[in-house]
C-alpha cells in the first residue's frame, strides 16, 4: 500500500524546549493511523507540521508527495484538519461556516449533507458562541472533512462529546475511512485507540517509543503489563501505554 | 479571487453583526458632524478664512473614520482572532495568508468608505457641506491617508496578543492622536506647542492632506511624503512582526 504520509527525523524545539526528536513514522493510504501519548508528549507539534502549521527545524515530512511548508496551499486542497485550540468567529452561524469553508476548496463535499450527518440540523442558524463543546466539536469535525479531503488529520476527535456520541463519532470516522479518506487520530483515550486505529504511534518525551497495531503493541509490551484490574481477562491497551511510557521514563 | 471575496463578505457580515464596531466605525463620525454642526453650523466665518465650521471639520473627521477603522477596528478584530485561535483555524485550509489578513484589512477599508460617503451625504444635506472644487484628489487624499494609516494600525495587529490588551493599546494611542492632530478639534484651537507636537502624529498628517486637498489648495507634498514614509515602514515592520498566535 502506497504510504500518504512520510515523516522522518522530524525536530522541533520551542526555545530550549524540544517538542520532537528525530521522529520518523509513515502513514499508509485508507488507513486509520493513531498518534498517542501523554500530555505534552509532542503529538499537536507533529501534526501542525503535517499540516503545515510549523517549519520543522530539522528533518522532513512530505504528505501526498507534497512539502506541507513549501506547498501548503495546494497540500491543504487535499487535507482536512480539525485543530486543539482552534475557535471560530462568535458571531459565525453554523450553515455560514460551513458554506465558507466549503467555498475554499475547489471540490468541496456537500455541506448541508454534512450538517445533518454530523446532526447540526437544529443548530444551523445558531452562533458559533451560542454552541455547546460537543456541538462545537462536531461543526469542527465536519469542518476538517468539508473539503472531501484525501487526508484528515482530528486532534482530540472526541472530547467534549457524550458517551452515545462518541460511538457515533466512531462509526462515522469509519465510514470516512471506508470511503477511502486516510485518517490521521491523535488521542489520549485508550479505548478509542484500541477500537477505532488500524496502527498507531505511542510518542513520549518527543519520541516514538513504540508503533504497530494495537494487538501487537499490547503484545510488546506484556511482560511489563501489570493489567490495574486482575479481574481482565487481557491487558488493554491503556496497559500497554502506561508499561511503554513508563519504560521511556526510565531510560 | 473567489475565496478572498466570500472571506471578505462574511467578515463584512460579522462586523455588521457587532454592535460596538458598528457604533465606532461608522457612526461615531456622523454624531461628531451632528453634535458640533448643529453648535457652530456652516455659515462662512473670517475666523476660519471665510469657510464654514463644517466644511472645515469634515476633513478632520474623515481622518477620524480612518483612524478608528485602521487603529482600533484592525487591531482589535485581528488580535481577538489571534487569541481564539480564528486565525490558526483559517491557516489550517487552503487559504493563502495573504487573503486570511487582506479580507480583514479589506472590510476596514470598505467601512471607512462607506462612513465617509454617509458623513459627506449626511453634511451637504443637513449642513450644506462645501464640496471640494477637484474631487480626484481628495479620493486620491483619502486613499493615500488609508493606505498609511491602514498600515500604522497593522503594526498593532501584527503584535497584540489579546482583545483585552488590544482595546488598550488602540486606545491610548487612538484618543491623543485623535485630539491633538486636528481631527475632532479645528487645529487653530490648539496651542502652538501642542501643534509643533502633533507633528510627529501620522494621522495630523491625513488631516492636512485632506484638507488641503478639499479647500482646493492641492496636494500637500510635505504630508505626502510623511504618510508615505509611515506606509512603507508600517508594511515592513508588520511583516516582520506579524504572529499567527
Amino acid at each position: 500500500m502506497d504510504d500518504v504520509i512520510e515523516v522522518s527525523g522530524l525536530r522541533k524545539t520551542y526555545g530550549s524546549l524540544v517538542a520532537v526528536d528525530d521522529l520518523s513514522f509513515s502513514i499508509r493510504a485508507g488507513e486509520i493511523f493513531g498518534v498517542l501519548g501523554p500530555n505534552g508528549a509532542g503529538k499537536t507539534t507533529t501534526v501542525e507540521s503535517i499540516a503545515g502549521l510549523r517549519r520543522p527545524d530539522a528533518g522532513t515530512v512530505r504528505v501526498l508527495g507534497l512539502d506541507p511548508v513549501a506547498d501548503g496551499p495546494t497540500l491543504r486542497q487535499r487535507l482536512g484538519v480539525q485543530l486543539q485550540q482552534a475557535t471560530l468567529p462568535d458571531r459565525l452561524k453554523v450553515w455560514e461556516a460551513l458554506e465558507l469553508f466549503a467555498s475554499l476548496y475547489e471540490a468541496p463535499a456537500d455541506w448541508r449533507r454534512l450538517i445533518e450527518q454530523w446532526d447540526l440540523t437544529e443548530k444551523r442558524n445558531a452562533t458559533f458562541a451560542s454552541l455547546s463543546g460537543g456541538q462545537r466539536q462536531r461543526l469542527f469535525i465536519a469542518l476538517a472533512l468539508v473539503g472531501d479531503p484525501e487526508v484528515v488529520i482530528l486532534d482530540e476527535l472526541t472530547s467534549g462529546l457524550d458517551p452515545q456520541a462518541r460511538r457515533d463519532t466512531w462509526e462515522m470516522i469509519r465510514a470516512v475511512r471506508d470511503a477511502g479518506t486516510t485518517v490521521v487520530l491523535v488521542t489520549h483515550f485508550m479505548d478509542e485507540a484500541e477500537r477505532l486505529c488500524d496502527r498507531l504511534a505511542i510518542i513520549d518525551g518527543g519520541r516514538i517509543v513504540a508503533q504497530g497495531p494495537p494487538r501487537d503493541l499490547i503484545a510488546l509490551a506484556e511482560h511489563d503489563i501489570h493489567p490495574h484490574d486482575v479481574r481482565a481477562a487481557r491487558p488493554s491497551l491503556e496497559d500497554a501505554f502506561l508499561a511503554l511510557t513508563a519504560r521511556q521514563r526510565r531510560n | 479571487m473567489t475565496q478572498a471575496w466570500n472571506m471578505t463578505k462574511t467578515e463584512l457580515k460579522l462586523l455588521l453583526r457587532d454592535p460596538m464596531a458598528v457604533f465606532f466605525t461608522l457612526l461615531f463620525p456622523l454624531m461628531m458632524l451632528f453634535l458640533f454642526g448643529s453648535i457652530f453650523g456652516n455659515e462662512p466665518d473670517p475666523d476660519l478664512g471665510g469657510r464654514g465650521s463644517v466644511d472645515v471639520s469634515v476633513p478632520g473627521y474623515i481622518a477620524i473614520i480612518i483612524a478608528t477603522n485602521a487603529i482600533m477596528g484592525l487591531p482589535i478584530n485581528l488580535a481577538t482572532y489571534r487569541a481564539g485561535g480564528v486565525l490558526r483555524r483559517f491557516r489550517a485550509t487552503p487559504l493563502r495568508p495573504a487573503v486570511v489578513i487582506g479580507a480583514q484589512v479589506a472590510v476596514g477599508l470598505v467601512f471607512a468608505a462607506l462612513s465617509s460617503i454617509l458623513l459627506v451625504i449626511a453634511g451637504r444635506i443637513f449642513f450644506d457641506l462645501h464640496l471640494p472644487a477637484d474631487p480626484a484628489v481628495v479620493v486620491g487624499a483619502i486613499l493615500l491617508s488609508g493606505a498609511s494609516i491602514f498600515a500604522f494600525g497593522f503594526i498593532l495587529a501584527s503584535v497584540l496578543p489579546n482583545a483585552r490588551t488590544a482595546q488598550s493599546v488602540a486606545m491610548v494611542v487612538f484618543f491623543p492622536m485623535m485630539f491633538l492632530s486636528g481631527a475632532a478639534l479645528p487645529r487653530h484651537l490648539l496651542s502652538g506647542t501642542i501643534q509643533d507636537v502633533a507633528q510627529a502624529l501620522p494621522l495630523t498628517h491625513v488631516v492636512t492632506l485632506v484638507d488641503d486637498a478639499w479647500s482646493g489648495a492641492g496636494w500637500n507634498v510635505g504630508a505626502m511624503l510623511v504618510l508615505s514614509i509611515v506606509m512603507v515602514a508600517g508594511v515592513a515592520l508588520s511583516a516582520r512582526l506579524f504572529r499567527w498566535e
